[in-house]
C-alpha cells in the first residue's frame, strides 16, 4: 500500500494475522451427498479441515451430526459459519470452541511396540493418562484414549520413543454442558 | 363408506413422468424450455397432449438454461428447463452456474440413466448431481417414485424462497415410468427444514435509521436483492430515498430498482460505473448497501474501498454480509421487508435528514456529474458504439421495452447508456459473465412478454457462442431483436490486451465474421444492417416496425475502448476518464495485473 493512498478505517493487516482453531457442531439432514456437499464446501472456498466426523445420530428425524474441525481468522470462521448455515440441508451450527458450556472430547487407538523397561513405561503412563489397553502381544500394546485432543497429543508424544508405531483417531465429537440440545 | 376408502379414493396414481407435468402446472408454470433425449423421453411423453404447458425447445441446453433466466428475471417467478441426461445435463451446467451466481430461481429436471444402470457409466451417463452440486443452491437424486412430489415441490420452494437459486431434480428413466401416489405442493411434507429469515431484526433497522438521518453524505447502494424482493421493494426503494435524500447507486444487477430519471440517481457504479457514483462511494460517510454483495467489480481496491464511511448491509443472505467487506450494522432479510420496516421507524420516530449537510453534499456530487464521465469523441463518419445504444434508446423510449446483453463492452455501454425506469426490464449475465446469455434470455423474455419490444444488445463475439438460438425465435414466432455491435473484435479482451498487455493483441480478432444480415435470412428472420451514422435511426425504426426476429448488424467503430473505468487495483476515486486515458499500461500495477 503506498503512502499516497488514503488509509482504511480497517486495520486489515491486523485482523488477517490471527487464526485459530475452531470446531463446528452441525445438524444437518442425513441424505445421500451431504457430506460431499459439505466437504466440498470447504474445498471451493478454500477452508481448511483439520478433523471432521459424522454419523447419523437421530433416526426418526433422518438427522446427522457433523463435528468439524477448523482454522481460520476470525473474518473466515464468522464466513465458514454463514456459509454452513446457508445449506439447505443444515438444521443447526454451533461454534463449540466459542461456547463456554462446550465440551470436546476425541478418542484414538494407539499401538506401541517394543520389548524391555520400555514396555513397562509405556504402561506406566497409559495409566497416568487413564488410557486402556484393548489388545495385548509380547511385542505390542494397543492403547485405547479418550478426552481432549491436547491430551491425545500429549499422549502420543510420550509414547512415541516407548515404540509408538500407528495412530487411529476418531477426530473431535463435542456437545454442550447443561440442559441446552443443538 | 369408510374413512380409510375414502382417502384411498382420494389417491391420485400417476406416473413419475405424469407427476413432473402435474407438479408444474400446479406450481403455476406456464412455460418450460429443453431438449429431449432418451433418458427423458417418458417425460417429453406426458407433455405431448398437455395444452397447459407451452414447451420451448432450444437449440443447445446452454440455451435453455439463459432462456428459462430470462424468463424468470423479467417475470419474478421460476425458469424451468428440461433436458436429457449426460451431454443434455453438462450443457445445461453453464446456465445453472450462471443462475447461481446472479441469485435467479430455475428448476432444472434433467433425466438419468435407470437406476440399476447408475454407476455402470452406461449411455449418456454422468454424474449429474456430483457436478451440479457446488453450482445449484440444492440438488437431488430421485430413487424412488414416492419421493418425486415431495422432491418437486420443495425444489420450487428452495428456489424461490431466501435467496434466490437453481435447483436441479435428477430423475431415472425407470422411476420417471414407475407409478405412485401425487400429492400436491400443499399435501407433501417437506423433508429439509428451509425456512430462511426474511425479517430483518428491528433494534439493528432502528439503529440504522438513525444512522442514516445522522449522516452528513449518504449514499443508498442497491443491488439485485432489490430487483429479486419484486417490484413492491423498489417502490419502497423510491420511498426510502426520498425520505433521506441520499443519492442513489447501483450495480450492474440492480439498475431497474431506482428510476434513471429520478434527479438522485447516480447511475451504475463499479469498473465502468458513473463517474459521480464511484466518487461518491469514495467520499460518503453512510454507505447502505441494500441487496448487493460488494462483488470486485463493484469495489475495486479493497483497502482504499470507501475508507471513510461507515456500512450498513442489509441482504438475505447472512454470508453476503461481512464477506467481502467489514459492515457496521449487518441486517439479514429480504430487501422490500427490511426496507418497509425502516420507513416505519423513520416515520414513527419523525427523523429527518441534515439538511444543510445534504445540500452540500448534492453540490459536490454535481461537480462530479459536471466532469461528464460517460463522454466520448463523437464521430461524424463512423457510428461510435455509444451513439448506437444512444440512439437505440431515444427511439424506444416510453415503448413497453426489455433489454438483454451478452457479455463484454457493448454490454457496460448498455449500463451506462440505457436508462430504466421499472425493475425486471434489464436482463445481463453479471455475476458470471457468461458471452452467449442475451440471445436465449431474449427468447425466455420474449415468451414471458409476447407483445413487447425485447433487445439484446450484443457484440459480434459473445452473439456467436448461442446464435443457433435464432432457430428457435424463428420457430416460437419471437420477434426479438439482435443488435450487434460489431467491432469485428473481442472488444474487451482486446481493451484489456491494450491496457495490460503491451497491445499484443493475442488472438482477439475474428477475421472471418459470417454476414450478419445473410445469417439472419438463412434461420428465416430478417437482417439489418447500419454502416453510418445518418442511417442509424432510420435503420432502427425499421427494427422495431418488423414482427420477426431480426438480427441488426451495427458496425461501430473498432477500437473504441470503454470508459470510464477503475483500473485493476485502483480505488474508485482513482477513475480513468477517456480523454486522460493516454498511456493507460503505465497506470496499472505488477499487482494490479495480477487481477481479473
Amino acid at each position: 500500500m503506498s503512502d499516497a493512498q488514503p488509509a482504511s478505517v480497517y486495520d486489515l493487516a491486523h485482523e488477517e494475522e490471527v487464526e485459530s482453531l475452531a470446531t463446528f457442531a452441525v445438524l444437518v439432514d442425513n441424505e445421500p451427498g451431504v457430506l460431499h456437499r459439505l466437504v466440498g464446501l470447504f474445498a471451493a472456498r478454500g477452508y481448511n479441515i483439520d478433523s471432521l466426523t459424522v454419523a447419523e445420530t437421530d433416526q426418526n428425524a433422518h438427522t446427522s451430526r457433523v463435528t468439524i474441525v477448523t482454522r481460520g481468522t476470525p473474518h473466515v470462521l464468522a464466513q465458514i459459519e454463514a456459509q454452513l448455515t446457508k445449506m439447505v440441508s443444515t438444521r443447526h451450527v454451533q461454534d463449540v470452541t466459542r461456547d463456554p458450556n462446550g465440551l470436546e472430547r476425541e478418542l484414538a487407538l494407539i499401538k506401541v511396540k517394543g520389548s524391555g523397561p520400555d514396555r513397562v513405561e509405556a504402561l506406566r503412563v497409559a495409566d497416568i493418562f487413564r488410557a486402556k489397553v484393548i489388545d495385548i502381544t509380547h511385542q505390542s500394546f494397543v492403547f485405547e484414549l479418550t478426552g481432549a485432543s491436547s491430551k491425545i497429543d500429549k499422549f502420543t508424544e510420550l509414547m512415541r520413543p516407548l515404540g509408538l508405531v500407528e495412530v487411529s483417531r476418531t477426530g473431535v465429537l463435542s456437545i454442550q454442558r447443561g440442559v441446552e440440545v443443538l | 363408506m369408510t374413512a380409510h376408502q375414502t382417502i384411498e379414493a382420494e389417491i391420485t396414481t400417476l406416473s413419475g413422468a405424469e407427476m413432473v407435468v402435474r407438479a408444474l402446472i400446479d406450481q403455476g408454470v406456464e412455460v418450460l424450455f429443453g431438449y429431449p433425449g432418451g433418458a427423458v423421453l417418458p417425460i417429453y411423453d406426458a407433455l405431448f397432449a398437455e395444452p397447459r404447458l407451452k414447451h420451448v425447445l432450444v437449440r443447445h441446453e446452454q440455451g435453455a438454461t439463459h432462456a428459462a433466466e430470462g424468463y424468470a428475471r423479467s417475470t419474478g417467478k421460476p425458469g424451468v428447463v428440461l433436458v436429457t441426461s449426460g451431454p443434455g445435463a453438462t450443457n445445461a451446467v453453464t446456465g445453472i452456474v450462471d443462475a447461481l451466481m446472479d441469485s435467479i430461481p430455475l428448476i432444472v429436471i434433467t433425466g438419468q440413466v435407470a437406476t440399476h444402470l447408475i454407476g455402470t457409466d452406461a449411455f449418456q451417463e454422468c454424474d449429474t448431481i456430483g457436478i451440479t452440486r457446488p453450482c445449484t443452491k440444492h440438488n437431488y437424486l430421485v430413487k424412488d417414485v414416492a419421493d418425486l412430489p415431495r422432491i418437486l415441490h420443495e425444489a420450487f420452494h428452495i428456489a424461490t424462497s431466501g435467496r434466490p437459486g437453481p435447483v436441479v431434480i435428477d430423475i431415472p428413466k425407470d422411476v420417471q415410468f414407475a407409478k405412485g401416489a401425487y400429492l400436491g405442493p400443499t399435501e407433501v411434507k417437506h423433508v429439509h427444514n428451509y425456512a430462511p429469515r426474511t425479517k430483518g431484526d428491528p433494534g439493528r433497522i432502528a439503529e440504522a435509521a438513525a444512522m442514516i438521518a445522522n449522516a452528513r453524505r449518504p449514499i443508498l447502494y442497491t443491488g439485485g436483492g432489490v430487483i429479486n424482493a419484486g417490484p413492491g421493494a423498489a417502490k419502497l426503494l423510491r420511498e426510502f430515498a426520498a425520505l433521506s435524500g441520499a443519492p442513489v447507486t447501483s450495480t450492474l444487477m440492480g439498475l431497474g430498482a431506482f428510476p434513471a430519471a429520478d434527479p438522485q440517481w447516480l447511475g451504475m457504479l463499479g469498473m465502468h460505473g458513473a463517474y459521480e457514483a464511484n466518487h461518491a462511494m469514495h467520499d460518503c460517510d453512510v454507505m447502505v448497501a441494500i441487496g448487493a454483495r460488494f462483488d470486485d467489480r463493484v469495489t475495486g481496491r479493497l483497502d482504499a474501498f470507501s475508507p471513510g464511511s461507515r456500512k450498513i448491509h442489509i441482504d438475505i443472505d447472512a454470508s453476503s454480509i461481512g464477506k467481502n467487506v467489514r459492515t457496521d450494522i449487518g441486517i439479514v432479510g429480504d430487501a422490500g421487508s427490511v426496507l418497509a420496516d425502516m420507513i416505519a421507524v423513520w416515520k414513527q420516530k419523525n427523523l429527518k435528514p441534515d439538511k444543510a449537510a445534504l445540500a452540500d453534499w448534492w453540490k459536490q456530487i454535481d461537480l462530479w456529474r459536471a466532469r461528464n464521465g460517460f463522454a466520448y469523441a463523437p464521430d461524424s463518419k463512423l457510428i461510435k458504439p455509444q451513439y448506437a445504444i444512444q440512439r437505440l434508446y431515444e427511439l424506444t423510449k416510453g415503448q413497453d421495452v426489455y433489454i438483454t446483453t451478452e457479455v463484454g463492452q457493448h454490454q457496460m455501454w448498455a449500463a451506462q447508456f440505457f436508462r430504466f425506469e421499472e425493475p425486471n426490464r434489464w436482463m445481463t449475465s453479471g455475476g458470471l459473465g457468461t458471452m452467449g446469455y442475451g440471445l436465449p434470455a431474449a427468447v425466455g423474455v420474449q415468451m414471458a412478454h409476447p407483445d413487447s419490444l425485447v433487445i439484446d444488445i450484443a457484440g459480434d463475439a459473445s452473439v456467436q457462442m448461442t446464435m443457433q438460438e435464432m432457430s428457435t425465435a424463428v420457430q416460437y414466432d419471437l420477434p426479438i431483436k439482435i443488435f450487434i455491435l460489431n467491432n469485428e473484435w473481442m472488444g474487451m479482451v482486446r481493451q484489456w490486451q491494450q491496457l495490460l498487455h503491451g497491445e499484443r493483441y493475442s488472438h482477439s480478432y475474428s477475421s472471418s465474421l459470417p454476414d450478419f444480415v445473410k445469417l439472419a435470412e438463412a434461420y428465416g428472420g430478417v437482417g439489418i444492417r447500419a454502416e453510418h451514422p445518418d442511417e442509424l435511426d432510420d435503420k432502427i425504426r425499421e427494427m422495431i416496425c418488423v414482427r420477426k426476429p431480426v438480427i441488426f448488424d451495427c458496425r461501430v467503430t473498432k477500437d473504441e475502448n470503454c470508459f470510464p473505468m477503475i483500473v485493476s487495483g485502483k480505488a474508485h476515486n482513482e477513475m480513468t476518464l477517456a480523454d486522460e486515458a493516454g498511456d493507460l499500461g503505465a497506470l496499472v500495477s505488477d499487482a494490479g495485473k495480477r487481477l481479473v
